[in-house]
């Protein structure tokens, strides 16, 4: 065991634990209207016993959450190469503008004409998102990518039905984010997996006998999570089609090639984009992201609404389309991350976006050609945004997992790259610099990366028991499981 | 503005490391039949002092709270939100993470999330909550959905008086996954019990209710929970957990899962998004909850920590079995929650709803008074009620905007046989003084 150090540890003593019941941050506000008799009011149905919330002081609640926020990773405090989630820089600028009155301050049902500008501005993603897509329509209702590929998967499921059937089975490849089988089954269809081909690509043989007129959709994401683009896509698009499927985009992987190659133009029907990854909107410990879906003009009838729209006389206003499968959501979207995402397009333009996937892919080549040898490179091609290395020589030379290296690199300063997915590589290190890191923070990290493989070599219990030097060290998770507690609850007297 | 810190010489040595001409070369991997050949029509490019003008200026084509008095609501709500929310959730340690699967740097997050959890259950009195939804709408759906995985059953009955959108959302999802809904009518402003015994059968796997309802009125709960039980199926209540400082708790009725909308905790409108999916149930449900959850557990030095748990539950080792497909939460506006109820305390948060119920009856008491409304039901409600108006009320509200006010929400827009019917909500926000000042400009009509 480690010596404690004499600091207080930053964590772990829950907010209920503080304060006093005296205790006040915010006062109640002044009521300065007659008081009715609640009980009467309310049916009968006052509170008998107030909610036990917390009890703190505001410096206390300030003290309180500055802890909490020390005790956390972002991308503002260091690298961040997650691999499969593009961990850009947020810019400040799109902070500030989410929280503009005109944007944080307005109702959902407000008239049309009294929300010009927010209405201008989702027609300006709309529009800008389409380009990127080569789509032409565009929904910005989804609230996460995982919610977009549902809802696309909902239109080509209406767009079946309409042609009197709806088809039973949706193909997807064993290098799929786990998102995209739990979408399908959530809009009733079955799974039929395939395999990769050496290349990383999809088995054409595969797919070819998956394909039958029982297929409603494939669905890909390409680049792959291998980080590699499918030299076979306008093959496999062409074979979907043959059969009167759909092909759906899992837009994850944005990030490699805007302005280099289009969702739209390699033969897929539908397409979404997660805002929170290529358009630099924050992650926010876990959401909300924003994951609108674009889709070719034959789905264009069935997206949910309401949808921002150019009306006939230079205003904007909000439409449904005349088919749509209904709402996927309250209200108009995740506006909040949309003003962030619009201010990103706008910063960056259409040569900008280019250029960032560019950098993108250049910077993941770079690591890629810095960590070879040092780290098993199972597929070795030019990638794209992303690469996937994998730990088997450390795991069978050493026994140090990709867990292990994962958790070296937390002592290091680092955030670890996705490890062991995609499922189909061994002891998988997922590994996405994005373009918004310098050169000496790659070659910093390249540096490290290979010391970690010495240490395994090494001292491969050193790793073993990594990390060392944060907030808490390896926790418990199947204790969390046996003794569950998953809510603070006051000690019964 | 690019955001690449790259310079050229440095681009040009990793273009030498990766044996390419040019950044461009390495997208030769693209077959050409599907590369672009042309550049992105899409303007910009601009420096950050042009874009904020730019952005500025589109801020400014908005009426909003802050220059409007506002009684729109019908599910998002212009509460005061104190201060230090936004301080905290401005701390880009929080706002710049991702999900916190690396818990040894991601404590931060976690705990606030288990306090949020704990909140959560405090409000509503249920055993446990999970880490957050999109919205309330979808957390509707996860809760009718995993009614359904509890009870092997698939037909709902849904309120008529839940809120318009949430039923068009439910009706999205189960008309691709075979679900039956049945719309139960309402007499009175509140559910018809008669018309909701007759459509329970063994076969309904949910009773989903909204209290306060999409009027603003208050459901006899304890009623339509025997109702359900008697079935044998699960009531899924909707809350506005704001009010659950006055309210009692939807525990106490009997509810078997409790969702919402967790906007009023101290999250801005935003025109409807990002919304707080709150969801709730009793512990047995465990296994089958949609979401992330997080629980208390140590370190290898035992100390006490937080993790992500029950993750068998979730899609990323799932698939096609898991619970629900969600991948996310909406964390950073768990944490407004979380600092907004830290920060009000139980008596703040009695005090707000209390100031929202007192204000919403005066406000309709005054109405009534001046005789060009009148009331469609007398249900008991708190902070929202629906009148109807003896005019027009496009006009109504039209004037009254020019008057710098949002006058309540016309309920035609969901339901032709609503027309004439005005919602009306109140927050804390409003003053005596400003609803005089309304009263007074639609009097003068």
């Amino acid at each position: 065991m480690s010596e404690r150090p004499l600091r207080e540890p930053l964590t772990g003593r829950v907010i209920f634990e503080m304060g006093s019941p005296d205790a006040r941050c915010v006062e109640a506000p002044i009521i300065d209207v007659p008081k009715p008799d609640l009980s009467a009011v309310l049916g009968g149905q006052l509170r008998q016993t107030p909610p036990v919330l917390p009890q703190v002081a505001e410096i206390d609640l300030a003290r309180h959450y500055a802890h909490l926020a020390e005790a956390n990773f972002g991308v503002d405090n260091g690298f961040y190469p997650l691999g499969s989630c593009t961990m850009k820089y947020n810019p400040k600028i799109n902070e500030w503008a989410c929280r503009l009155p005109g944007f944080a301050g307005t109702h959902p049902y407000q008239p049309t004409e009294t929300v010009q500008g927010v209405l201008e501005l989702m027609v300006g993603l709309q529009e800008a998102l389409a380009e990127v897509a080569g789509l032409p329509a565009v929904t910005l209702q989804p609230a996460a990518g995982a919610h977009g590929e549902l809802t696309g998967l909902m239109c080509i499921r209406a767009y079946h039905v309409a042609n009197g059937d709806p088809r039973k089975r949706v193909i997807i490849t064993d290098s799929a984010h786990g998102t995209n089988p739990a979408s399908v089954a959530m809009c009733g269809y079955e799974v039929t997996t395939i395999p990769s081909n050496e290349r990383g690509g999809v088995d054409l043989e595969a797919l070819r006998a998956a394909l039958d007129t029982d297929v409603a959709a494939l669905m890909l994401t390409n680049p792959n999570t291998l980080g590699l683009f499918d030299e076979n896509i306008r093959v496999i698009t062409d074979a979907t089609h043959a059969v009167g499927a759909l092909a759906y985009c899992d837009g994850a992987n944005m990030n490699a090639i805007m302005g280099k190659a289009r969702p739209g133009d390699m033969g897929f029907d539908a397409l979404h984009i997660n805002l929170h990854k290529t358009f630099s909107t924050p992650h926010g410990g876990g959401g909300p992201g924003a994951g609108p879906v674009a889709v070719r003009d034959i789905l264009a009838p069935y997206l949910p609404g309401p949808l921002a729209a150019r009306l006939g006389d230079g205003a904007f206003g909000l439409q449904t389309p005349e088919r749509s499968i209904g709402r996927v959501r309250s209200f108009n979207g995740n506006v909040g991350v949309l003003v962030r995402a619009y201010a990103y397009v706008r910063a960056l333009g259409g040569e900008g976006l280019e250029e960032a996937s560019e950098q993108a892919v250049l910077s993941a080549n770079y690591l890629k050609e810095k960590l070879r040898g040092a780290y098993d490179l199972p597929y070795d091609q030019t990638c794209m945004h992303e690469f996937v290395l994998s730990g088997k020589r450390l795991r069978k030379e050493f026994g140090v997992h990709a867990l292990d290296v994962a958790k070296r690199l937390l002592d290091y300063g680092y955030h670890p790259p996705t490890i062991y997915f995609p499922l189909i590589v061994e002891e998988a290190i997922m590994i996405e610099p994005t373009e918004t890191e310098g050169k000496q923070t790659l070659d910093r990290f390249v540096e490290i990366m290979l010391r970690i493989a010495e240490e395994a070599e090494c001292d491969p219990d050193l790793l073993h028991g990594a990390p060392y030097d944060t907030p808490v060290r390896r926790l418990d998770e199947a204790g969390a499981i046996k003794n569950l507690d998953v809510a603070w609850r006051p000690k019964e007297v | 503005m690019r955001f690449i810190p790259v310079s050229c010489t440095e681009r040009d040595d990793m273009l030498e490391t990766v044996d390419a001409t040019s950044a461009d070369a390495l997208f030769d991997v693209i077959p050409s039949d599907v590369r672009l050949t042309r550049s992105l029509d899409i303007p910009g490019g601009m420096g950050e002092m042009e874009l904020a003008a730019h952005l500025e200026e589109l801020a400014g084509c908005n009426r909003h709270a802050g220059d409007l008095v506002s009684f729109l609501g019908g599910g998002c709500y212009d509460h005061y939100v104190p201060a230090v929310v936004d301080a905290v959730l401005s701390k880009p340690e929080f706002f710049t993470a991702y999900t916190p699967y690396q818990p040894e740097v991601s404590q931060g997050t976690l705990q606030a999330i288990y306090e949020f959890q704990s909140m959560i259950c405090a409000l509503t009195g249920m055993d446990i909550a999970n880490a957050s939804l999109y919205d309330g709408a979808t957390a509707l759906v996860e809760g009718a959905l995993m009614a359904a995985r509890v009870k092997k059953r698939r037909s709902f009955v849904v309120a008529t008086t839940m809120h318009p959108e949430w039923r068009e959302t439910l009706a999205t999802y189960c008309s691709v996954g075979s679900y039956d809904v049945a719309e139960c009518p309402a007499s009175g402003g509140t559910l018809d019990l008669k018309a909701l015994a007759a459509l329970v059968s063994g076969e309904t796997a949910a009773v989903l209710v909204s209290s306060p309802d999409f009027y603003g009125n208050l459901e006899k709960l304890s009623q339509v929970a025997r109702i359900t039980h008697d079935a044998g199926a699960l009531l899924v209540v909707s809350v506005n957990p704001v009010l659950l400082g006055v309210l009692e708790a939807p525990a106490a009725f009997g509810a078997d899962i409790v969702v919402g909308e967790g906007q009023p905790l101290g999250n801005s409108m935003s025109f409807g998004g990002p919304g707080l999916g709150v969801f709730a149930c009793r512990k047995e449900f465990l296994r089958a909850m949609p979401g992330r959850i997080v629980g208390r557990t140590s370190d290898v030095d035992g100390r006490p920590g937080f993790v992500l748990t029950m993750a068998t539950r979730e899609q990323h080792i799932r698939r096609e079995k898991a619970t629900s497909n969600i991948c996310s939460n909406h964390a950073l506006n768990a944490l407004a929650a979380g600092v907004y109820l830290a920060s009000v305390g139980p008596v703040g948060l009695k005090g707000i709803g209390e100031a929202c119920i007192a204000k919403a009856h005066f406000l309709r008491e005054r109405l009534l008074g001046t005789g060009c409304f009148t009331a469609p039901w007398d249900a008991p409600f708190a902070n929202e009620f629906a009148l109807r108006y003896d005019g027009e009320v496009a006009s109504m509200q039209a004037a009254m905007l020019s008057d710098g006010f949002l006058a309540g929400l016309d309920l035609s827009r969901f339901n032709a046989d609503d027309g004439g019917l005005v919602l009306f909500a109140v927050t804390e926000k409003r003053t005596r003084a400003q609803m005089e000042r309304f009263v007074e400009g639609v009097t003068s009509l």
